[in-house]
């Protein structure tokens, strides 16, 4: 195994790649704040974004609202497409630092990217790239929500441009990296069909979150 | 408005909540060998999950629309071992030329 770089360089070669998630995060953003401004107004959707931090929630949350249902519901969908954070929190949980405050707080960093660019398989996760990762998405998130809300309806359909194509690609690359690792191959094929079998019979989220449980394939000698 | 403004408080306590859930259970324990191994293999079950259902699902539904010929594109740029920020601009393009056209 070759070793790994220092910390200070492990940080900026996350900060590298955040750069390139904080201009998806802008502009997912700005769809963002411009599909929740009518329903919510200008200020709040705002103050999601700011307090939130995960762009599928927040979507699924607000079309929840905006059907009519109740605040009961949207959050409950909202903490369901959340709950992958869960089992990517126990792999992150080993890097992190200090009293448990401060890795209950480290742990907040977690997001998709971040933590896809992380997550190390058996070299362990790595911290400095994790948090390298989020810094520049929090604030691109917040500013696209504000430039949404502000602009919304003058600026197009962000899926004519195929922002909607760039996290899966993304996610692929991360993932042919990993498949050189026993048993991954077949982690992958197990926890991609669980994932697709149980979309349409399960709310959002939970097909993902039930799809770490391919992971126990690692119990295998 | 108070709907959004409950959910917002309470959507915002969950998240910290979740996230805050892993750190706090696994602490500064030595984890078992076996607990590794299965944490090492979650980046590829959940990676493969992520991809899929980006992808192919419509809230509940599954579908096939550009967002496939987006994945197509990134597919063939990894079997080229294109840079991932090459791989990430061809499905965009892709997905996009293929919505402008249909």
């Amino acid at each position: 195994m070759a070793p790994r770089p220092a910390a200070r360089e492990r940080f900026r070669l996350g900060l590298r790649a955040g750069l390139g998630f904080g201009a998806a995060a802008f502009v997912v953003g700005i769809s963002f704040g411009a599909v929740a401004e009518p329903l919510m107004g200008s200020v709040a959707p705002i103050v999601m974004s700011a307090v939130v931090f995960a762009g599928a929630s927040q979507f699924g949350a607000t079309s929840v609202l905006a059907s009519g249902g109740t605040a009961a519901t949207a959050i409950a969908t909202g903490a369901m497409l959340n709950a992958r954070f869960i089992p990517m929190g126990v792999a992150a949980a080993s890097a992190l630092r200090g009293s448990r405050l401060r890795r209950a707080v480290e742990g907040q960093t977690v997001v998709d990217a971040s933590w896809a660019l992380a997550a190390r398989g058996e070299d362990g996760f790595d911290r400095e790239a994790l948090l390298g990762g989020t810094l520049p998405q929090y604030p691109a998130w917040v500013l696209g929500t504000v430039v949404g809300v502000v602009a919304g309806g003058a600026l197009g359909n962000p899926e004519s441009l195929g922002l909607d194509a760039i996290f899966p690609a993304f996610f692929l690359g991360l993932l042919a990296a990993e498949l050189g690792r026993p048993h991954a191959v077949a982690t992958a094929l197990v926890g991609g069909g669980i994932a697709l079998a149980l979309t349409p019979l399960l709310p959002a989220g939970l097909p993902v979150l039930l799809a770490s449980l391919a992971a126990l394939i690692g119990l295998r000698r | 408005m108070t709907a959004v403004w409950i959910t917002i408080a309470g959507l915002a306590a969950a998240t910290v909540a979740i996230k805050a859930a892993g750190p706090l259970i696994v602490g500064e324990r030595q984890l078992p060998p076996a607990a590794d191994a299965v944490i090492a293999l979650l980046a590829p079950a959940l990676l493969a999950a992520l991809i899929l259902t980006d992808t192919f699902a419509r809230e509940q539904d599954l579908t096939v629309d550009a967002r496939a010929a987006g994945l197509v594109c990134a597919g063939v740029a990894v079997a080229l071992r294109a840079p991932l920020l090459v791989t990430v601009l061809v499905a965009a393009v892709g997905a996009a030329a293929v919505r402008a056209v249909s």
